[in-house]
C-alpha cells in the first residue's frame, strides 16, 4: 500500500525542504520506495537540496500537461537507489497545475512507490492546497516561535477541512516536526518548549530537530542530512521520525543543552 | 530599577509567547472558514443603520478586542446633528 505524505507549514523557511529531503531519504534507507515531489512550481529548490539541480530535464508540469511521460522526469539519487525526485518547474507559474492533473501523476506514482512525499509551498494558496490535497499522512513543521505555530495552526484546520479525505470523512495521519529548536534558549526562557508548541497545536510528535550546522553543511553539499552525517543528533532525528512514520514505536529523542567550557568551569546551572 | 521590575526581570519571553499564541489561536479557531466575521459585521450593522440616517462612511470606527474570555466589537459611528435634533 503506497502513501502519498505532505510536508508543509505555511510560513516559509521553518525547514520543510530540508524536512522532505532528509525524511525521504531515511525512509529510502530503510528500503522503501520513495519518490520526491517539488510542489513549489516556479520557486523549487528540493533539487538543489538533494544534490540533482544539474540533473532536471523534465518537471511535474511537464508531466501534469503531458509533455513529458512520467519515468521521463523521474531523477534517480545517486547515493540511495530507491529514492528518486519528481522535480518542480523553475519557470511555470503554480497556475500550471490542476487538480485533475496533479491526481492523475499521484495515482501514476502510487503504482511504483511505498512513499509519495510532496514538498509543499509556502503559503495557503492554490500550490499548497494542491500538494496536500490527496496526503494520506501530514507532517506539519514548525519552528517554536509565535508565527510558525499560529501558521501551523491555520494549515492544521485545512488539513482538516480542504483534503480528499477530509472531505470524504476518512482519517488523515497528522504529525509534528519541530525543526530549528534551540535547547540553549528553550533553558534560558527565551523559546518555547516542545511541550508548549505541542499543547497547542495538539497533534502527536514525530521529532525534533536542532538548529544545527550539520543541516546547513547537508544543505551546502547537496545530500540529505541522514546520508551525509546520519551519527549527527538532527540526522538521527529524521531517521527515527521516518521508523514512526513505518509504524515503529520509535522514540522522540528531545535535544540536550550541553554545556560550554565556562558554565563548566563556573558550575553556572541553566535556568529550568 | 523599580520596585517592579524587581519582581518582573525574571519573567521570560517564552512563557509569554505561549500565553499570546493560546489566546489568538483560540479566536481563530472559533473563526475557521470565517476570518471575515468582523467585516461582515459591520457591513449589516451599518446597513441596518443606514436606513435609518445617513452614515458617512469616513465617519465609523471599528475597533475589536479580543480578551481571554470576552472579546468586544466597537463600532462608532458618529451621527449627523440633523438626526438628533429631529430626535
Amino acid at each position: 500500500m503506497s502513501k502519498v505524505m505532505v510536508v508543509t507549514s505555511g510560513k516559509g523557511g521553518v525547514g520543510k525542504t530540508t524536512s522532505t529531503a532528509a525524511l525521504g531519504a531515511a525512509l529510502a534507507q530503510a528500503g522503501q520506495n520513495v519518490v520526491l515531489v517539488d510542489f513549489d512550481v516556479g520557486l523549487r529548490n528540493l533539487d538543489l537540496i538533494l544534490g540533482a539541480e544539474r540533473r532536471v530535464v523534465f518537471d511535474l508540469v511537464n508531466v501534469v500537461q503531458g509533455d513529458a511521460k512520467l519515468p521521463q522526469a523521474l531523477i534517480r539519487d545517486k547515493r540511495v537507489e530507491s529514492l528518486y525526485l519528481l522535480p518542480a518547474s523553475q519557470t511555470r507559474d503554480k497556475d500550471a497545475l490542476t487538480p485533475e492533473g496533479v491526481e492523475g501523476v499521484i495515482a501514476e506514482l502510487r503504482e511504483r512507490f511505498d512513499w509519495i512525499v510532496c514538498d509543499s509551498p509556502a503559503g495557503i494558496e492554490k500550490g499548497a492546497t494542491l500538494a496536500m490535497r490527496f496526503a494520506d499522512v501530514a507532517v506539519v513543521v514548525a519552528n517554536p516561535e509565535v508565527s510558525s505555530v499560529r501558521d501551523a495552526d491555520r494549515i492544521i484546520g485545512m488539513l482538516d477541512s480542504k483534503t480528499l479525505r477530509a472531505e470524504r470523512g476518512e482519517p488523515l495521519e497528522k504529525h509534528l516536526l519541530i525543526t530549528r529548536h534551540d535547547p540553549a534558549r528553550v533553558a534560558r526562557g527565551e523559546m518555547m518548549k516542545v511541550e508548549d508548541v505541542l499543547e497547542i497545536l495538539a497533534i502527536p510528535l514525530l521529532g525534533v530537530v536542532a538548529e544545527s550546522p550539520d543541516v546547513l553543511t547537508a544543505s551546502n553539499l547537496g545530500c540529505p542530512v541522514t546520508l551525509h552525517n546520519p551519527a549527527s543528533p538532527a540526522a538521527r532525528a529524521y531517521l527515527l521520525a521516518a521508523r514512526k512514520l513505518l509504524g515503529e514505536d520509535a522514540p522522540v529523542e528531545q535535544p540536550v543543552l550541553k554545556r560550554g567550557l565556562m558554565s563548566r568551569l563556573f558550575g553556572r546551572k541553566a535556568a529550568a | 530599577m523599580n520596585l517592579l521590575s524587581l519582581f518582573t526581570r525574571n519573567r521570560t519571553s517564552a512563557p509569554v509567547a505561549r500565553e499570546r499564541l493560546q489566546v489568538l489561536l483560540a479566536h481563530e479557531r472559533a473563526l475557521d472558514g470565517r476570518a471575515d466575521l468582523v467585516a461582515v459585521l459591520q457591513q449589516e450593522i451599518l446597513e441596518v443603520i443606514a436606513r435609518h440616517m445617513p452614515v458617512d462612511r469616513d465617519k465609523v470606527l471599528v475597533k475589536l478586542e479580543r480578551g481571554d474570555h470576552v472579546s468586544t466589537l466597537a463600532i462608532d459611528i458618529e451621527m449627523p446633528q440633523a438626526v438628533l435634533a429631529r430626535g
